[in-house]
């Protein structure tokens, strides 16, 4: 007898097991089904390139729920298993091993893998990058025998793992196309900060430098070659230069994607029985066109998505926000500084105690904050709530900022 | 391992074990505690992992850091004297027979 129609959830990570939780906080008392292609049960990202490479946690920590939550909430949890299609018309989805699952809703929560270094010698041994547990353990094995790291590609991810592995005394490369760090995703402001703090640390920072080719000897990497004619020699090289969203699945059963899954706000594609959350997306609603890669933007979307599958408005429309750990330093971003006019700066920036106020025509865009994460949860108030912060409060230590919070 | 209980807000009473190295929240969130929904996993940046310590192990704790410090300013539920985020407490031997109590809402 099939099974009658329930919620399906594909991809069991941070976005996916949102979407789950929350229709059931919604009533959704019908049948769930979460189904990941990895063999775990859906695990918190961030510290795989943090305290997960250092060794100072281990993989049974990580987990973002126990094992009885599932059974106890009535998600049936399906790891190890792909979506293989999606059958719009017929309201199916079949998965790897052949099961059918007819559905009444659907969330896609697929996420992103990483681009591929497009170079000679990118499939050599010792090439590695970081998206899962299983490459964070990979990573992790090849960090502990190495002496020289070059990490290409300088975003956040790059650059943690570079501080990680230079806390653990190795010689580390940062390799950057652009004539920047952070270019895609934090301003030149405070890409310059990390370059300065990197190379505070030994961290030899290389901008405009062009990956053409990776050198290697009996199979293994041996060096990093660029376009300037360098040759930086290497026992591991991790590649770090963005993700691909897995948008695969739902463009071939044709729902509308540009440059991930189409959404708005409330986590809606152009199918009305079909939301999707997180990496896999690309969202057009309040803030314009976003692409967002961010543990908030998978747990706001999830919620929003859970409660348009049941036909509730619930948008997400808060500010962005997002944080990365590197040495000593916790950077925490909210809000979107894209088009500003002014920066303001309060704090100490000489101790990398500071945060960036980001203005256009006067009015608050965004707030950078390292190491001042009062600022940051101060800010998230300030920008949901559009106060009316002027330049000069945000520059004057005196001015409390809470002040425009109550 | 420690023995910590977790009052809900419900009034639920779950005792967990928990190795010593492991956080509070970890423990917590393992073994079925739903007072905590711990969004960023415990890396001090979502103040979603709120917990009150029972006053008479207050003193016992270690003293918050200035980023936990400045994170619970910014909690769902209101900041007490004995407020505490969970991912920031290290499980030892010391915290055998410690009791949270978990706040009403944690975003
Ligand atoms: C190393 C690292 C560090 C990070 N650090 C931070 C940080 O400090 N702060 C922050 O805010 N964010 C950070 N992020 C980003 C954050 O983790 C992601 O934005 C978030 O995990 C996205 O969630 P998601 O559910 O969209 O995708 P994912 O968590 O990637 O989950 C998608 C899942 O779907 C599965 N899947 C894909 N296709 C299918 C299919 N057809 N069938 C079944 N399953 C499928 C995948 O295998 C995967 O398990 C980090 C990410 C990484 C990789
Ligand atoms: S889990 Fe996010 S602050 Fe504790």
């Amino acid at each position: 007898m099939a099974a009658a129609p329930g919620m399906v959830v594909i991809g069991a990570g941070q976005g996916g097991l949102q979407v789950a939780e929350s229709l059931r906080a919604e009533g959704w008392d019908g049948p769930l089904t979460l189904i990941g292609e990895e063999p775990q049960a859906p695990y918190h990202r961030p510290p795989l390139s943090k305290a997960m490479l250092t060794g100072a946690m281990d993989e049974a920590q990580i987990a973002i729920r126990g094992h009885e939550f599932f059974g106890k909430h009535g998600i049936e949890l399906l790891t190890g298993l792909r979506v293989a299609s999606i059958d719009r018309a017929a309201r199916r989805v079949a998965l790897s091993d052949g099961r059918i699952l007819p559905y009444r809703g659907v969330a896609l929560a697929t996420g992103a893998r990483g681009r591929p270094l497009p170079v000679p010698g990118a499939e050599l041994e010792g090439v590695l990058s970081l998206r899962t547990l299983a490459d964070a353990q990979r990573l992790r094995a090849a960090l502990e025998g190495a002496e020289r790291v070059v990490v290409i590609g300088g975003g956040f991810i790059g650059l943690e793992v570079a501080a990680v592995a230079r806390k653990m005394g190795r010689e580390v490369t940062v390799l950057e196309a652009a004539d920047r760090l952070l270019a895609r995703s934090a301003t030149p402001f405070l890409a310059d900060v990390f370059a300065g703090l990197h190379r505070a640390h030994g961290v030899t920072v290389d901008l405009g430098a062009k990956v053409v080719e990776l050198e290697g000897r009996d199979g293994r990497v041996a060096a990093v070659c660029t376009a300037d004619g360098g040759r930086h020699p290497a026992d591991v090289v991790v590649v770090g230069i963005g993700i691909i969203p897995n948008a695969e699945l739902a463009a071939a059963s044709g729902i509308a994607c540009d440059g991930g899954v189409v959404v708005d706000d409330c986590g809606r594609t152009d199918d009305p029985a079909i939301v999707a959350v997180g990496d896999c997306t690309v969202r057009r609603g309040a803030y314009g066109v976003l692409r967002l890669e961010s543990v908030q933007n998978a747990v706001e979307m999830g919620k929003s998505a859970a409660a348009a599958l049941l036909g509730r408005e619930r948008p997400f429309t808060a500010a962005p926000w997002f944080w990365s750990d590197q040495y000593d330093v916790k950077l925490q971003i909210v809000g979107l500084s894209a088009g500003h006019d002014q920066i303001v700066v309060r704090g100490e920036p000489a101790e990398r105690r500071f945060s960036a106020f980001y203005f256009r025509d006067g009015a608050l865009l965004a707030i950078d904050s390292l190491n001042r994460p009062q600022d940051h949860m101060l800010g998230r108030k300030l920008l949901d709530r559009k106060a009316p912060l002027t330049p000069e409060q945000a520059e004057d230590p005196a001015f409390p900022l809470a002040s425009l919070t109550r | 391992m420690a023995k910590i209980t977790f009052i809900e807000h419900s009034g639920e009473r779950l005792v967990v074990n928990i190795p010593v190295g492991w956080t509070v929240m970890q423990g917590a969130v393992q073994n079925g505690v739903e007072g905590i929904e711990a969004e960023c996993g415990g890396s001090c940046a979502c103040a979603t992992c709120h917990c009150y310590v029972d006053e008479a192990f207050v003193d016992a704790l270690p003293a918050p850091s200035e980023t936990e410090e400045a994170m619970l300013e910014c909690t769902a539920a209101e900041r007490l004297p004995n407020s505490r985020l969970s991912c920031q407490l290290k499980v030892s031997e010391a915290l055998d027979g410690l009791v949270l109590r978990l706040p009403e809402a944690q975003s």
